[in-house]
């Protein structure tokens, strides 16, 4: 059973790892560019020359798919390290604190949670230009908002243990507390919840991209490939099926990995 | 019903009037911020031309007085005429495309429903069994497709392959499966497991086994007994997904060329028509904060137990 578990961790991590990888250092050893256009060329189907073919400007698709990765993941990972960032802190002030601070707060986040953010996403992309330092903090400051109820909840159980008493009787000033003995109590589980929250980050940018608001040709990231290739579908199909593979194996492989995760410390609890 | 809870619900709605009018003030106030007016073409119009059509909207006054006319307007129920769409007015546009997406919402909410809940009540009967494994594997693929990538494979599958539907359009009932599945899909899968998770939990109490001693059938204890008991978690989640459904029909609007209100909504964005912006950010948010509000209310009303917050 323990061998299964740690399959079930080490497949998806490896399976990420190497699309990182790729996506990363794959670039430097392509000879095509992915703004390289080729007009004589034109569409063309997969071949030893361009593994995964060229879209209707000649561009080589596996270069843009690695390129695209390589903004996509790299938007989805900071956008992920913001939300938990501010999450964590909203979470541990609340949850620290007692009585109106921490009602107010939650109040707030309830309220707040009911928003239709998306509708904020779009606006926002559209009025302000399509910057990806913005989308990344767009996508950062809605997604905190779960990352900061599962602090709280976590602190409220650790702030009555022991060891947490005897750091207040001793004089320990409230923010040492917090980031001292509280903060390395709650990292694993909030590592846990970061992996489960990625994909949906993931797929909120990509969203934004397949609807033409986030990354700008001759730029691309996965969301706008997908869109691009989902146009020509009939086609030339292998503009859609080779994002759209790398796309979907790597949210399967994150969400898989956050599952396992999870199931790990809850029988670490146990 | 007694007088504490409509105490609740009248202070919750209140509450939602109030996040509604912050909600559509700091829009028309992000909207007005940025360079960019709905006049402005790619073919250059004549200046006079620009300030006549600005003074016919009323965009020439301050921004003050043309907030506090938009907001009186409002409270008329009245959102103003359209920029982009000359002689009409934000209520027609609105009031033309909201069905087709309220409409698609549904046939999708509807699909998810009789497909995930089934499937999710099977495999907790049979957790541990073969077709269990094979339909939640199914499910956790099923959420993490997300719904551009679904949507042309179903398309290239049913429509360019097989020739079952349409490829895109929203006339004929034939035309309305394909989207209806693709925004679906996905939320069937997530309630498949939500379903699975909470039934499991429901089966391995001790009611069920009493049931079964009185000699119940098992279709009566696992869809009567257990499914009722496990209800409110779905239900909670239902609000959520129907938010869900609602961004998600931007993208499937988009694939299959459906002529709803989220097309528009975007295209509104991006044409910086401010009026209809407006509009359909008010009647989006409206029924996200609804929706919210009537799921917890419903919780309420079948698990009185749950606490106020």
């Amino acid at each position: 059973m323990q061998k299964m578990s740690n399959l079930r961790i080490k497949i998806p991590l490896y399976y990420l790892i190497l699309i990182g990888l790729l996506c990363f250092l794959g670039p430097f050893l392509l000879s095509y560019n992915y703004e390289e256009q080729n007009l004589v060329l034109g569409a063309s189907a997969p071949s030893p020359d361009h593994l995964m073919g060229t879209d209707p400007l000649g561009r080589d698709l596996l270069a843009r798919t690695l390129y695209g990765g390589r903004i996509t993941l790299l938007i989805s990972f900071s956008a992920t390290v913001l939300a938990v960032f501010i999450g964590v802190i909203y979470g541990m002030v609340s949850g620290f604190q007692d009585g109106i601070v921490d009602r107010l707060m939650m109040r707030f986040v309830d309220m707040v949670y009911a928003l239709p953010f998306i509708l904020f996403v779009i606006l926002f992309m559209v009025t302000f230009g399509q910057n990806l330092f913005l989308l990344f903090l767009c996508i950062g400051a809605v997604e905190w908002m779960t990352i900061a109820r599962i602090t709280r909840s976590q602190v409220r159980v650790l702030k009555y243990k022991a060891f947490i008493e005897v750091a207040r009787c001793l004089g320990q000033k409230p923010f040492l507390i917090l980031s001292k003995h509280l903060l390395p109590n709650l990292i694993g589980i909030i590592l846990v919840y970061a992996t489960l929250m990625a994909p949906s980050i993931m797929l909120l940018e990509s969203f934004i991209s397949f609807l033409g608001l986030g990354v700008k040709a001759p730029m691309s990231s996965w969301g706008l490939l997908i869109k691009e290739g989902s146009e020509t579908l009939e086609i030339f199909p292998w503009l859609f099926f080779f994002p759209a593979f790398f796309f979907s194996t790597t949210l399967l492989a994150l969400n898989f990995l956050g599952d396992a995760l999870r199931d790990q410390t809850e029988v670490l609890k146990k | 019903m007694n007088f504490s809870s409509i105490k609740v619900l009248l202070k919750r709605i209140l509450e939602a009037i109030l996040v509604l009018f912050l909600i559509i003030s700091l829009v028309f106030f992000m909207i007005r911020s940025v360079p960019g007016g709905p006049f402005d073409t790619e073919k250059e119009a004549a200046p006079e031309v620009i300030l006549a059509l600005e003074a016919q909207y009323g965009l020439d006054k301050s921004l003050w007085r043309q907030y506090f006319s938009f907001v009186k307007n409002l409270i008329q129920g009245d959102l103003g005429p359209s920029f982009k769409y000359a002689g009409w007015s934000v209520n027609e546009l609105i009031f033309q495309k909201l069905p087709v997406s309220i409409e698609l919402g549904f046939w999708a909410l509807l699909i998810a429903i009789c497909l995930g809940i089934p499937l999710g009540i099977s495999s907790a009967i049979k957790s541990g069994h073969i077709s269990d494994y094979f339909f939640i594997s199914m499910a956790l693929i099923g959420i993490c497709i997300p719904s551009f990538v679904i949507g042309p494979l179903l398309q290239i599958a049913f429509s360019i392959h097989f020739g079952w539907f349409p490829l895109i359009g929203w006339d004929h009932y034939s035309q309305k499966i394909l989207p209806s599945f693709t925004l679906g899909l996905g939320y069937a899968a997530v309630i498949a497991r939500l379903t699975r998770t909470v039934m499991i939990e429901e089966i391995q109490k001790n009611y069920p086994r009493t049931a079964r001693a009185k000699g119940l059938t098992e279709f009566r204890i696992n869809m009567i007994h257990c499914f009722k008991n496990g209800l409110p978690p779905i239900i909670a989640y239902l609000a959520p997904a129907i938010s869900g459904l609602i961004s998600g029909s931007f993208v499937v609007e988009t694939i299959f060329h459906v002529p709803g209100l989220g097309r528009f909504f975007v295209n509104a964005a991006i044409n910086r028509d401010y009026t209809m912006i407006l509009g359909t950010t008010l009647i989006y948010s409206c029924m996200i904060i609804g929706l919210n509000l009537f799921a917890d209310g419903i919780q309420k009303i079948i698990n009185p137990m749950q606490q106020d917050r």
